[in-house]
């Protein structure tokens, strides 16, 4: 075996992330032994198949992973900070936007947000589990190991670097020779399996399990999102993993689906790419949309305005999202006829997304709003983003297009898009909901200020691009000469993204000091909630609703404040079926990990043997019968009345 | 019990779903025109899908939920035939030339 293509040569900064991937290894090794908590790990974490827990593991994976692409973002605006600046080489540079964009989108949006439908999404609705619990933990473990098989592709090997589009014939074996896009196709692959599966998870827990009287227009408008995400997931992904495996019979077993001899095709897989690249951005914004209705109305104490226009366009956009993928390639080849259909879908798109910009205009219209920072992110979002939907009209149009393409206006049209459509709603989310987790609220005066940070850094970050991209700077190059004048709005840019590390910083700071200072939330609402999340404690019990809430209206909880509603009918505390905990999902995500490594070095035999023992698995977890167990009624009023006091469980 | 460890339904279905995709190889090995050929590969794939949703999933057992199974099975049809008619329109028909 030829041990050389593991080791990635070259640069002090490559053999620096070696030395801090090992010495953060031994030291989570080491921490976990010295204070005895393997045990409490393999227990509360590793086998559980709680929907909170497993949200909550999410939520601190894209985290690590937000800081890990954010590095990369660091990387790339200090090395284009000024002309022919040597920090980074071209290739190294490749592979840094490379694993960002990547990261970014597959490894941080998407589990942020699946982090937070996990937790809130039974809650919403007023049940005690997803669908398929021990199913969730396998979504879990396989998006896991993907991710962290990239990770390790920075120092193993060496990463992708033909871009997150890895558009062929670049990232075929003849252009990208290393194992980078080995990685790429295995990586993705496998991790994309579990996010199919929390489609079909999550578009059944909303579709049956309900609690009585919720009927699908009685929804909360982020149930509504998350349950028309979940469709776009389950339709587009599969587009991708059939993509996926073309490319890995390609890099692997020599095939010629995209290469540009024997009959293959090359632009098929920017195609392919789009067929689902572009319902993805989709995925990642319309839950963020339903973040921000609930964010909306809770904090303008007003029910949301036009929710029936809301979930329509919802439903359009989830349809037009699948009519316009050429639009990312109109330079291709393909004809005017072509160019000017897609480029109609696209900016039809537009006029859903206008109809929710005033839906939540007209909520704020008039109501008792209260700044608080999950709030002054929504604010901030509409304006930001509504600058994103503009020039994204602009890139719509395919004869100007033609200019706009692959410059830095592109850049900065998607991360004005995507950072207030995605990142924005996530950290909203995450201060809205973390008292209904934690029980304490983050502190509101450094929330306030990573958000001002956060919210102009990403304005001087990302705004001198749009002009860099006008003045003809092509995006993804490493390195300019002085006479282009690209320098000093270059320059400005990499000002302001120090600008967001330090916000960022200021929020990991806040949850460190709110961890330590804040005082506990006794009333289980410390917003006012409308929705029935806020209707159980907080933290809520392992079985979320000792019963089960009925619902009449819309803003359930909410209509029970106002109206006296009860959303308890006077049931009776019965027993309670709960799923048991299983190793099982862990453990195939660990075989899924091997048999990707396998794949990715072409390690024959360990990769048959990981392929078998996938399957010897999957058999073997479906005849499981293992059909959980119950809380007695004895044990849940004790449990009660314990959270009523204010005690933790 | 025999029933239990024998599903003869699932058994008979795998079984079919093989043959079909060895019949679907007459394309490579055979000796066919190419109407017939994709006439062929049509057949075999369409009996091929309602094996799959009717042994595999279930569709014509449950009675309440029929309204949110057809909706998913026009919307995975949109999906395909969006998707290759799409690339089709693309590659082939809108080609610039």
């Amino acid at each position: 075996m030829d041990l050389d293509k593991f080791k990635v040569h070259g640069e002090p900064l490559i053999y620096g992330a070696m030395v801090s991937i090992a010495l953060a290894t031994i030291g989570i090794l080491v921490g976990l032994t010295y204070f005895k908590k393997w045990g409490y790990l393999w227990r509360e974490w590793l086998t559980t198949v709680d929907h909170k827990k497993i949200g909550v593991m999410y939520i601190l994976a894209a985290l690590l992973m937000l800081f890990r692409g954010g590095v990369d973002a660091m990387m790339m605006r200090l090395q284009t900070a000024a002309p022919e600046m040597k920090f980074l080489d071209a290739q190294h540079y490749n592979e840094v936007f490379t694993t960002h964009g990547l990261i970014m989108i597959l490894f941080m949006a998407m589990p942020f947000i699946i982090g937070l439908m996990n937790v809130i999404i039974p809650l919403q609705i007023g049940a005690r589990d997803v669908a398929f619990p021990r199913l969730n933990a396998v979504s879990f473990w396989l998006f896991f190991m993907g991710a962290m098989l990239l990770n390790i592709s920075f120092v193993i090997g060496g990463s992708p670097d033909a871009g997150w589009s890895a558009y062929f014939p670049l990232a075929s074996l003849e252009f990208s020779p290393t194992v980078g896009n080995n990685y790429y196709s295995l990586a993705l692959q496998i991790s994309g399996i579990g996010t199919l599966i929390t489609g079909v998870n999550f578009i059944v827990t909303i579709l049956k399990m309900r609690a009585p009287g919720m009927k699908l227009m009685k929804m909360p408008m982020f149930t509504w999102s998350v349950l028309i995400t979940n469709v776009i997931i389950v339709f587009a992904f599969p587009v991708l993993t059939v993509a996926l495996a073309l490319m890995m019979f390609d890099r692997l077993f020599g095939s010629q689906f995209f290469t540009m001899a024997n009959g293959g095709m090359d632009m098929l897989w920017a195609n392919l790419f789009w067929v689902w690249g572009h319902p993805e951005v989709y995925i990642v914004i319309l839950p963020a949309f339903g973040i921000y209705s609930e964010i909306i109305a809770t904090f303008s104490k007003k029910n949301l305005y036009g929710y029936t226009s809301m979930v329509f366009s919802m439903l359009i956009i989830s349809l037009l999202s699948f009519l316009v993928w050429a639009h990312h390639f109109y330079t291709m080849g393909q004809g005017a006829m072509v160019n000017s259909f897609f480029s109609i879908t696209t900016m039809a798109i537009a006029v859903p997304t206008g109809v929710k910009i005033f839906n939540w205009l007209f909520t704020l219209r008039k109501g008792r709003i209260t700044f608080t920072t999950p709030m002054l992110y929504t604010l901030a979002f509409i304006p930001i983003f509504t600058i994103g939907g503009v020039t994204g009209v602009m890139l719509a149009m395919a004869s100007a297009d033609y200019q706009y393409h692959n410059t830095m206006f592109l850049v900065a049209h998607f991360h004005y898009v995507l950072i207030p459509g995605a990142v924005f709603a996530v950290i909203a989310g995450f201060h809205y909901w973390f008292p209904k987790v934690f029980g304490f609220r983050l502190n509101e005066r450094l929330g306030k200020h990573s958000f001002w940070w956060i919210v102009i850094s990403f304005n001087v970050t990302f705004f001198p691009l749009f002009f860099l991209g006008l003045m003809g700077m092509t995006r993804r190059t490493y390195t300019y000469s002085e006479e282009s004048g690209f320098g000093p709005l270059n320059m400005l840019s990499f000002v302001g993204a120090v600008g967001l590390a330090i916000g960022f910083l200021l929020l990991v700071y806040n949850i460190y000091w709110s961890t330590r200072y804040m005082p506990r939330d006794t009333t289980s609402d410390p917003w006012d909630g409308r929705t029935l999340e806020w209707a159980t404690h907080s933290p809520m019990p392992i079985y979320n609703f000792a019963i089960v809430p009925t619902v009449q209206t819309r803003d359930a909880l909410w209509s029970a404040k106002q109206d006296n509603i009860p959303l308890y009918d006077d049931k009776k505390i019965t027993k309670i079926h709960m799923p048991s905990n299983t190793g099982k999902p862990f453990i195939l995500g660990v075989i899924f990990f091997i048999l990707g490594f396998s794949l990715v070095f072409s390690l024959w035999i360990p990769a048959i043997l990981s392929g078998i023992g996938v399957i010897v698995m999957l058999a073997f977890m479906s005849f499981d019968r293992d059909h959980g167990y119950y809380i007695s009624a004895e044990e849940v009023i004790a449990t009660e009345k314990k959270l009523k006091r204010g005690e933790t469980v | 019990m025999m029933k239990q460890l024998f599903p003869i339904r699932h058994v008979m279905g795998y079984l079919a779903s093989l043959v079909l995709s060895a019949a679907a190889l007459i394309v490579i090995y055979g000796d066919l025109s190419s109407g017939a050929n994709m006439a062929v590969l049509l057949i075999t794939a369409l009996i091929q899908a309602s094996l799959q949703l009717f042994v595999f999933m279930h569709i014509g057992e449950s009675a309440d939920s029929k309204k949110e199974l057809y909706i998913n099975i026009a919307y995975a049809l949109f999906v395909g035939l969006v998707t290759i008619f799409g690339t089709l329109f693309i590659f082939v028909w809108g080609w610039y030339s």
